[in-house]
């Protein structure tokens, strides 16, 4: 028995070995690859495979080739932790990730404490990076941004009407509906119901019966799309004739395949799309080409990756605390147009811009 | 009073899905006195089931909804009854004489094993589909609001009743249920008296399975949304509701069912959405702390 556990010890110790002296520099991408959220996992890996592949065939970074490995936090926070710790013990560099708010503050103390880099394509809630450490970066938005797009909006559009406001209890849900209720309070208008609900949920016909005999005209919902179409359904059912307005939770086309028709007409912040970028229309040509339309997050997934590459070059090393610096000081070209970070670590890009949903698909809101 | 009409409405509902998937729980307790955690799973599979049966007759070109549905509903029965015999023979025979507590492990492992099975099969993404019944009546309009009950619910509320009709017949009219009935009082002297314990109680499994598929049918058609989790959290208000009307109880099932989907619709209408669970389990804790055996159980008799 003791021989076993010996002989164990040796081959855990091996493959330890191989995985820390390879010449090849290990990064990864972390999200919700299972669950419900499934779909945004999928837009992550899909744009970190392909900006690995084509960055290996350029020749890699500092001549080294690049190797992706994908973890699964499935949005819950206790598992977002065990992926940054086992990415730590892979000897990742640098991650890409996490999707979820809700993941990506609690893995970003892991990463700091080991000293990894971590750029979230998706993570909007703004302690991410006020709260986060120096290695902390993002490439979209934040709440209190799109926040204040969106209650400045409501307000000016249906200042007279009345609004809801709900949430779903998450980093990401309730950040987003306090960002947007404190700048809708702030124009003078005051909502006339503020709800919480739970996610995972699929029976929501009796919070919609409620803001139908409310009167509800509009409602915000900060959370994500699953729930957000089962409530537009089954308001429809009920046919009643509600406004949604959303944020970036709603960019994956199964919000349509929930909601089908009944899905039209719903509006939702999202920064530029990239997909309109003229920098990326080689990229988006290959995604399409197999057959995948790259989508939400599938960009700011590449892009991430790519402005990591790019501060390595510059830095000519993959230490975390010279890219960290070759990050603050520069400017990047990448599919998300030429971009660069402040001093907490958020992106300079423009902010966000109003989408609506029509046919299946969404595109920036026709005025 | 529309307003409320509409919230007895959705709870009545909601509450019939959860009172269907109950009796297999409380029908399984009731005979072998084992909580089955993986019943949940077999509503999940069932839902998946019919899925795959509305995509395979759209396929085919069956188009005309009330034989689409016949044909989804067997298959629906048939092949989750095919489940739940195989999760009895399968995982709880070979254990039927060693303790309680091995049975209720495999039966949390087999809620897993289904869970992970199911999502590794059909992958983790959730399935839409598209309203195969849709429209309803609108009535009651008192100025503001207009209550509307969709042809779906009808549909739910008329299935619910009449499978709740035959079982009831079943359980007090044919060998079978006086079969049921004398396994339920006491196992060993029922075989010694000649039923057939495995057969009884196998079919008890396979009733319990048909229950939940067609629970799992109802669920896919109401909201269109399924995922390979849906067992979970089904499972347990289905439990809870089991609990509450008494278990080992069959109209206790079908009762703690409606109450429970009923407090959740009119706390969710009256106070705060974020705190109907709360108020659910509140009420579950206060019945039990005074009918410790739920609302229609009967209370054991000590044998002495």
């Amino acid at each position: 028995m003791k021989r076993l556990f010996a002989v164990c010890l040796t081959a855990a110790a091996a493959m330890l070995g191989t995985s820390t002296v390879s010449a090849e520099i290990l990064i990864s991408t972390a999200g919700p690859m299972t669950g419900q959220y499934a779909s945004f996992g999928e837009q992550m890996k899909r744009g970190a495979e392909m900006a690995v592949r084509d960055i290996n065939a350029k020749g890699g970074v500092l001549g080294q080739k690049l190797e992706l490995t994908i973890g699964d936090d499935a949005c819950d926070p206790k598992q977002a932790v065990a992926v940054a710790n086992k990415f730590v013990s892979q000897g990742v560099q640098f991650v890409a990730g996490h999707f979820c708010s809700g993941s990506s503050i609690p893995a970003s103390k892991v990463y700091s404490e080991e000293n990894v880099l971590q750029i979230s394509p998706a993570s909007t809630n703004p302690k991410l990076t006020d709260e986060g450490d120096a290695n902390v970066f993002r490439v979209c938005g934040r709440d209190d941004q799109q926040g204040i797009v969106a209650g400045e909006f409501l307000a000016t559009k249906y200042g007279s009407k009345k609004i809801a406001i709900l949430h779903d209890k998450t980093a990401y849900g309730k950040g987003l509906a306090d960002e947007t209720k404190k700048a809708l309070n702030g124009a003078g208008i005051s909502e006339a119901m503020y709800e919480a609900y739970t996610a995972g949920e699929k029976d929501y016909s009796a919070l919609v019966s409620k803001m139908k005999q409310a009167g509800v005209d509009v409602f915000y919902l900060g959370g994500y799309h699953t729930e957000a179409g089962l409530m537009i359904r089954q308001a429809r059912e009920q046919s009643y004739n509600v406004q949604l307005v959303s944020g970036d939770a709603l960019v994956t086309d199964e919000f349509w395949k929930i909601t089908g028709n009944s899905g039209a007409g719903t509006l939702m912040t999202f920064s530029p799309d990239p997909r309109k970028n003229p920098n990326a229309a080689p990229v988006v040509k290959k995604f399409r080409d197999t057959g995948y339309e790259p989508e939400g997050y599938t960009l700011y997934t590449y892009g991430a990756i790519q402005a990591w590459a790019q501060a390595a070059e510059r830095a000519g090393t993959t230490n975390t605390q010279r890219v960290i610096r070759a990050l603050r000081a520069g400017q990047f070209d990448t599919v998300l147009g030429k971009i660069g970070f402040d001093n907490k670590g958020d992106v300079t890009a423009p902010g966000y811009v109003w989408y609506e949903w029509k046919g299946g698909t969404y595109d920036y809101v026709s005025n | 009073m529309g307003y409320l009409l509409q919230q007895l409405i959705n709870g009545i509902t909601l509450g019939m899905i959860y009172g269907l998937i109950a009796i297999g729980y409380t029908m399984v307790y009731g005979i072998i006195g084992m909580i089955n955690f993986a019943h949940g799973e077999l509503f999940m599979i069932a839902a998946f089931i019919s899925i795959i049966s509305f995509l395979v007759l759209g396929l085919a070109g069956i188009g005309w909804v009330p034989v689409a549905l016949l044909i989804v509903l067997a298959a629906t029965m048939l092949l989750t009854s095919v489940y739940g015999w195989a999760l009895e023979r399968v995982a709880y025979r070979p254990l039927r004489h060693s303790p309680r507590l091995a049975a209720l492990i495999t039966a949390i492992g087999m809620s897993i094993f289904l869970q992970n099975y199911v999502q590794l099969l059909q992958g983790a993404r959730i399935k839409p589909l598209q309203p195969v019944i849709s429209g309803g009546f609108q009535f009651f309009t008192d100025g503001k609001f207009t209550v509307t009950l969709s042809y779906l619910q009808i549909l739910i509320a008329v299935l619910t009743v009449a499978l709740m009709l035959v079982f009831t017949w079943v359980i007090n009219r044919t060998a079978l249920g006086r079969s049921q009935r004398a396994c339920q009082q006491d196992l060993k002297m029922a075989s010694l008296v000649g039923v057939n314990v495995d057969r009884t109680i196998s079919l008890t499994f396979v009733i319990g399975a048909s229950l939940a598929s067609v629970a799992g049918l109802m669920f896919l058609l109401l909201y269109g949304v399924i995922d390979f989790f849906i067992g979970f959290l089904a499972g347990i208000k289905a439990f809870t509701a089991a609990v509450l009307g008494g278990i080992g109880s069959i109209p206790g099932a079908m009762l703690g069912g409606l109450l429970i989907g009923l407090i959740e619709a009119l706390w969710s209408a009256y106070f705060t959405v974020e705190y109907k669970d709360v108020a659910a389990f509140s009420i579950l804790v206060l019945v039990l702390v005074f009918r410790p055996t739920g609302l229609l159980g009967k209370p054991d008799i000590e044998k002495v």
